[in-house]
């Protein structure tokens, strides 16, 4: 996150200040430091107790809460985890939710680029109604289109493919790609543009070679933000999949099996949430860009 | 991240410079923007319009889709129990979280705005942006298990209270003889008023083996004294059979219970606690009357957990877990802006002699206004369109009472065998006229800045 910004937010060291004024000035923000050291352990807490809770035995979880691993160490067990990796069906809802993640990560920024690029830098008539409609879409619930999809899915053979999903991901995804990539592709410096186009490079060419490149930055925003979408998503894969389960759905139907079945649901959510946090530890930045773009100023 | 609302616009720039000679080229410009946009409107024609549409339509058409049935669909909006409580449920959730999230992102953007290492805590608090709601819901799942022994915040609760009441020394015990009087898991009184010199005898049953306290001895019959009461409590049963009300051998003395001593108008003017073997003394007694009790304290129960999972609290619980997801994105949003604001305002104000609390007050909040609303419309249209996190932390025992607009429209149209596709249609158009002032709004804000 900003930390050149936190840094220089931070209040100016005092020039000449005594020993005593720098100890008061500290202390005097100790009980800020306290309260945000509480609530950051106090918002770890929950995700921890998934993850110590998938390392205990079902006996073990049957018996007492997550803390017991610090009482008693030894009942750490991976054996959990050992019994997932050799559960088929888990492994290949993992495979699912990567397939429909990818998918509808690659094709909506394509195709939002394409759109983006034309909205900014092409001129034909009814240009900005068109980018008006596309920002009404914004809002549009997805249930709006869940009933008329499960028809025609239906009819097509779409319904529990996994196709089918990256399809419907990618056309909800594009309202807010195709307003973020505009508005990036906006900014871009017109001359760099005029020149290209005065070379008498054809719009494609410019797309491909000057735009696309200048908009990594934009673009690697989207695709974080499209990938942590699809890759959480529940309702879309619950509805247009049967057997086409993404690891959400798997672990949602061993949720609401009578007698869950916790040693398979701790793992496989933490499982399921492991990627994500790694996608968002890494590009942490893109991810608060995107957010950021796509709200505010 | 969807319903994402908008008030970003780049700075505003000229059209490319126009070469439009006639209406060739202008059909040449057609041409080359429906290539690039043609793939786009494909998707957006097919997959939401078309839909969105065929929705609308679909609304006034009964189940089967045959018949004309006029608004019928949207009359089971507010006459079926089920549909009404969702809404209800939704209305509550429109009021508190959206509210709730920002004011907790506000605070928390402003405690870390000065700090150094504010990067760990900020990651903290974002990081259940990145993980699926089912998986939050899951997590909650099992912060919420009723046992305090497994559930984390029922053992935490339990934790403190124990400091605070902590757990009686016999929490199942009532009394032997009709001579000690009171409610069930309350103070018992002995009935008949004493006067030093005289034995209380305290005779306790229904205590379980394996409930009598560590250490219980023999019990004794205590000996009276000149200037004092004294007293046993004791576990009043003798395997094989016994009297009842007498100290006899194989009945064990209860240790560490609280012991009053009330005068005779009720006012405790003393407390003790029992010995090993039962026995208690109350020394140095003026002569009158008084009364001898066992504490309250003595049957105080164990903490047994709040039912967060139950259909009482179901609601609220499942909003919590919301809001552990959603303050971080408050938050990020909150900081950027509170970054924006020039120092020198906050210093001028400062300078003239403003609290803290008032140049938070008075110039920070009015300044982060736009922001503010802006986190609020979005969790609004988020909150809204809630599904995943209650079908994930609602058990099937209490779903019912967690019923939101969103999951109500999913189980109606397709769990169980045939789905209600027109009840269903007329639910997903009554969630789009909900968030369409917003719509209006992002398309508003989007018109004035070209």
């Amino acid at each position: 996150m900003a930390v050149a910004e936190a840094e220089a937010r931070m209040a100016p060291r005092v020039v000449g200040e005594s020993v005593a004024q720098r100890i008061l000035r500290v202390a005097a923000k100790a009980p800020v430091h306290i309260v945000l050291i509480v609530i950051g352990l106090l918002w770890l807490v929950p995700t921890f107790g998934l993850f110590f809770t998938s390392l205990l035995a079902p006996s073990d979880i049957a018996a007492g809460g997550w803390w017991q691993v610090f009482s008693k160490p030894s009942l750490a067990t991976l054996q959990s985890y050992s019994d997932l990796y050799n559960n088929g069906s888990i492994r290949h809802s993992l495979w699912t939710t990567l397939q429909i993640a990818v998918g509808a990560t690659v094709l909506p920024i394509f195709v939002a680029a394409l759109a983006g690029y034309a909205f900014a830098w092409l001129d034909f008539p009814g240009r900005d109604w068109l980018f008006v409609f596309v920002i009404a879409l914004l809002v549009v619930p997805l249930q709006m289109a869940l009933i008329p999809i499960f028809s025609l899915y239906n009819d097509l053979g779409l319904f529990d493919t996994v196709l089918g999903l990256v399809l419907f991901h990618t056309a909800f995804g594009l309202p807010f790609a195709i307003f973020l990539l505009r508005n990036f592709f906006i900014g871009i410096p017109k001359d760099v543009l005029e020149s290209a186009r005065i070379d008498g490079a054809s719009e494609l060419r410019i797309f491909l070679r000057l735009i696309l490149p200048l908009g990594l930055p934009a673009i690697a925003s989207l695709a974080i933000f499209q990938f942590l979408w699809t890759w959480n998503d529940l309702l879309v894969a619950l509805t247009f999949g049967r057997d086409t389960q993404p690891i959400t759905v798997a672990i949602l139907s061993q949720l609401s099996e009578f007698g869950s079945s916790i040693e398979i649901i701790a793992p496989a959510s933490f499982v399921s949430l492991v990627l994500p946090l790694a996608v968002f530890f890494a590009f942490q930045r893109y991810f608060v860009q995107g957010l950021l773009a796509g709200s505010v100023k | 991240m969807s319903g994402t609302s908008i008030t970003a616009e780049p700075p505003p720039r000229e059209a490319p410079p126009s070469h439009a000679r006639g209406a060739g080229d202008r059909l040449r410009k057609w041409a080359v923007a429906a290539a690039f946009l043609g793939p786009a409107a494909v998707f957006l024609g097919v997959w939401i319009v078309y839909p969105a549409v065929r929705t609308i339509i679909r609304s006034f058409f009964d189940k089967d889709g045959n018949e004309f049935v006029w608004i019928d669909n949207y009359k089971e909006l507010f006459t079926t129990d089920l549909l009404r409580t969702a809404i209800k449920n939704n209305a509550l959730w429109v009021a508190v979280v959206p509210a709730l999230v920002t004011a907790i992102g506000l605070i928390f953007a402003v405690l870390t705005e000065r700090v150094r290492w504010s990067v760990a805590f900020k990651t903290a608090v974002f990081m259940p942006m990145a993980i699926s709601l089912l998986a939050a819901g899951v997590i909650w799942r099992l912060m919420y298990i009723q046992d305090p022994d497994q559930g984390t915040l029922n053992a935490g609760i339990a934790a403190a209270k124990a400091v605070v009441s902590p757990t009686g020394v016999l929490p199942t015990a009532s009394p032997s003889t009709p001579q000690l009087v009171g409610q069930p898991g309350k103070t018992l009184t002995l009935k008949k008023p004493l006067q030093p010199g005289d034995v209380a005898l305290l005779g306790l049953t229904a205590i379980p083996p394996e409930a009598v306290p560590a250490g219980a001895a023999q019990a004794v019959d205590p000996q009276p004294v000149r200037n004092g009461i004294t007293g046993v409590v004791w576990r009043d049963f003798k395997p094989g059979g016994g009297v009842v009300g007498k100290v006899e051998q194989q009945e064990q003395g209860l240790p560490r219970v609280k012991v009053d001593l009330r005068e005779s108008g009720g006012k405790r003017i003393a407390s003790t606690t029992t010995a090993d073997d039962g026995t208690f003394a109350f020394d140095d007694l003026d002569a009158g009357r008084y009364t001898v009790a066992i504490s309250g304290q003595t049957f105080a129960k164990p903490f047994g957990g709040f039912s967060w999972l139950g259909t009482k609290l179901i609601t609220p619980s499942v909003m919590i877990a919301y809001i552990w997801v959603w303050a971080g994105f408050a938050m990020v949003v909150i900081a950027a802006g509170l970054a924006a604001i020039p120092r020198d305002v906050l210093e001028a104000a400062r300078t003239d002699g403003a609290t803290e609390w008032q140049v938070f007050r008075r110039v920070t909040v009015p300044l982060l206004a736009p922001i503010l609303s802006v986190v609020f419309i979005t969790m609004v249209i988020n909150v809204l369109k809630v599904f995943d996190i209650v079908i994930s932390v609602a058990p099937g025992s209490s779903q019912a009472e967690a019923n939101v607009i969103a999951l109500a429209m999913w189980r109606i149209s397709f769990s169980g065998v045939a789905g209600d596709f027109g009840v269903g249609s007329a639910i997903a158009v009554f969630l789009f006229i909900l968030v369409l002032p917003v719509l209006l709004l992002n398309v508003r804000r989007f018109r004035r800045e070209v």
